[in-house]
């Protein structure tokens, strides 16, 4: 059962990634502006023999399917090309950058779920009370406020105002960076035993940490509110109050699994958009990850980074989908067993 | 014989000042079936509802409900949270009209009936497992081990409602609410449920309180009746007197009502 599941979701995988790879390489195509004068200075461009060779170089010249297919067959033997911009293959870019930004999503996500569930909880639990008016508020607040516009009040507030927080970057000037094991700076710094490195990078991780985290918990705690005021009023809870069950033991075996399957489909996306899509984040922490990368590559017209990014993207929505739907048959029997 | 629970007075007033049950009195004897008759909004969930502390937040209630099946007598009405905790399940049990519903679709049949034997009687899970063996095996499920691993989903209605009673029965409260609980099953299955029920109270001394709709049921089941309208009690005696000599009006027409005059003398007869 599990086995076949597996195998339809590869088949589904499969054909998505190839309709991502062959929708962004059209796009990319149909924008206006050439690789060529974005990379090429002004006075290379005039010289014919300079583009011919460029173009022969980056197999410009071939026609649009072969390029497709050529850059298919690449990518199947792990190869995404070079990076026209930093001139090192895509994938070790990839490498370089996803852990940055895997560092502040990670943390952010975990501690977005705890927070989201709890307050989410409290509130469908204080229906219409003061505190669920409360968190209400809070959520509207939230969500409305746009992510750069906090990212540079917490910084002007912890930064400058408070001096605790270091204004960027992942690790302080004055510290040697640890040898690249994971590619995250704390877990590096901590296997190579050195705290106060790691405590540093701990330090930098927090103010952009707690920007993804504010934002996600506020539409995590609206999810979560909705889906356990629906199983709240549910027969099944009725009973577990009426077997004379303790509160907590009612709302967390009872409550919260119910309603934990909406949930996660949202964390599920939220977290795939976090990991592929906090630029203004990253970028006003100098925080070198996926977002800048896609950010600088998508305005360099860099082709293969562009192309490697949305692969990347690609394959995290459906993995995470794929994790999100294993979870459904986790948490619902009637899913599972059927 | 003794009133296990004896009901004075009863009047519940939801959020906005909407009053649903204006007046209810109503006593159920030790070891009997008790039946409430009335339709839909005539307050009989309610009544059920107030007598397990499971009103809708809000609500005002008045009057006594004296119950007697505890240490001492208690008026289930003052109870405060803690109080009410080791009354419900433990004392007082309740099964509800559609067991698909009230049993969680994603807890096994096992944790359901044994949860709250842990809580109240202090079981470890392997003696509360046993327990629930002998549960399962008493309302007639079969394999009781292997559903005891299983899902509700995996169960068809009649057997849903076996297990809904199972857990209810499990930590042997005193009294036993039943709100219209065959309500949502086939005639056939309807019998053996309400065939179930009179034996736990022949072997076991359980009082009912059966809610239906179906005086067809009422009459196979139970030996009190109350019949309910607008939140009174319009009329109550022995459930035969009631039913073939109504004395008030809307009994009489209740009685007209029912759908098929013709299976009146021979409803689902239970073994007495």
């Amino acid at each position: 059962m599990l086995l076949g599941f597996l195998l339809r979701r590869g088949v589904i995988t499969v054909v998505l990634l190839v309709g991502v790879t062959l929708v962004s390489f059209l796009l990319i195509q149909a924008v206006p502006g050439d690789t060529m004068s974005a990379t090429l200075s002004e006075q290379a461009l005039q010289d014919p023999e300079i583009v011919a060779a460029y173009r022969a170089r980056w197999g410009l010249d071939e026609p649009l399917y072969v390029q497709y297919l050529v850059y298919m067959r690449n990518v199947l033997q792990g190869d995404l090309g070079v990076s026209q911009q930093t001139g090192r293959p895509v994938l070790d870019d990839l490498l370089t950058y996803v852990p940055a930004t895997l560092e502040i999503a990670l943390p952010a996500m975990l501690l977005s779920l705890v927070l989201g569930v709890a307050i989410g909880l409290y509130a469908a639990v204080k229906h219409d009370r003061a505190g669920d008016h409360a968190v209400r508020a809070g959520t509207l607040i939230g969500l409305s406020t746009p992510p750069f516009w906090l990212a540079l009040v917490v910084l002007y507030v912890f930064f400058y105002l408070l001096g605790v927080s270091p204004s960027g970057g992942r690790l302080s000037t004055w510290i040697v960076p640890p040898e690249r094991v994971t590619g995250s700076v704390v877990i590096d710094s901590a296997l190579a035993g050195r705290w106060d490195a790691a405590w540093d990078a701990i330090q930098h991780t927090a103010l952009p940490v707690l920007v993804l985290t504010v934002l996600t918990v506020a539409m995590l705690v609206r999810f979560v509110r909705s889906a356990m005021l629906e199983v709240l009023d549910a027969d099944y809870v009725r009973a577990a109050r009426a077997k004379g069950l303790p509160t907590s033991r009612v709302l967390t075996a009872h409550v919260l699994r119910a309603g934990l399957v909406p949930v996660i489909t949202v964390s599920g996306l939220a977290f795939a958009s976090m990991l592929s899509g906090t630029v203004l984040v990253e970028q006003i922490f100098s925080w070198p990850g996926v977002g800048q990368y896609a950010f600088r590559s998508a305005s360099a017209l860099d082709v293969p980074a562009v192309l490697g990014v949305s692969l990347f993207v690609a394959v995290v929505y459906t993995v995470v989908n794929l994790l999100v739907d294993l979870a459904y048959g986790l948490i619902d029997p009637r899913i599972r067993l059927s | 014989m003794s009133q296990i629970l004896s009901i004075e007075n009863l009047a519940v007033t939801l959020q906005g000042d909407q009053r649903v049950i204006e007046d209810i009195s109503l006593e159920v004897p030790e070891g009997e079936i008790v039946g409430i008759a009335g339709e839909s909004g005539s307050g009989k969930s309610l009544t059920a509802a107030a007598l397990l502390g499971l009103l809708p937040d809000r609500s005002q209630t008045s009057g006594h409900a004296w119950w007697r099946g505890g240490a001492e007598p208690r008026d289930l009405l003052t109870l405060d949270q803690r109080s009410w905790n080791r009354v419900r399940g433990r004392e007082i049990a309740m099964v509800f009209q559609d067991a698909t519903a009230a049993l969680h679709p994603m807890l096994t049949v096992g944790t359901q009936i044994t949860e709250h034997m842990r809580v109240h009687l202090q079981l470890s899970r392997r003696d509360a497992r046993r327990r629930a063996v002998e549960l399962l095996d008493r309302v007639r499920i079969p394999d009781p081990e292997a559903s005891l691993r299983s899902y509700p989903h995996q169960f068809s209605g009649g057997m849903r409602q076996r297990v809904a009673i199972a857990a209810a029965l499990a930590c042997q409260p005193r009294l036993l609410i039943a709100d219209e609980p065959t309500t949502a099953l086939d005639v056939t299955v309807q019998a053996g449920i309400l065939r179930l029920l009179e034996e736990l109270r022949a072997e076991t001394g359980l009082s009912v309180l059966f809610i239906t709709h179906d005086l067809a049921v009422l009459a196979a089941l139970t030996t009190q009746a109350y019949v309910f309208r607008e939140g009174r009690v319009i009329e109550s005696g022995a459930t035969e007197e009631l039913l073939f000599h109504p004395r008030h009006e809307y009994t009489k027409t209740l009685v007209a009502a029912r759908p098929q005059a013709d299976d009146w003398d021979e409803p689902e007869q239970v073994a007495r």
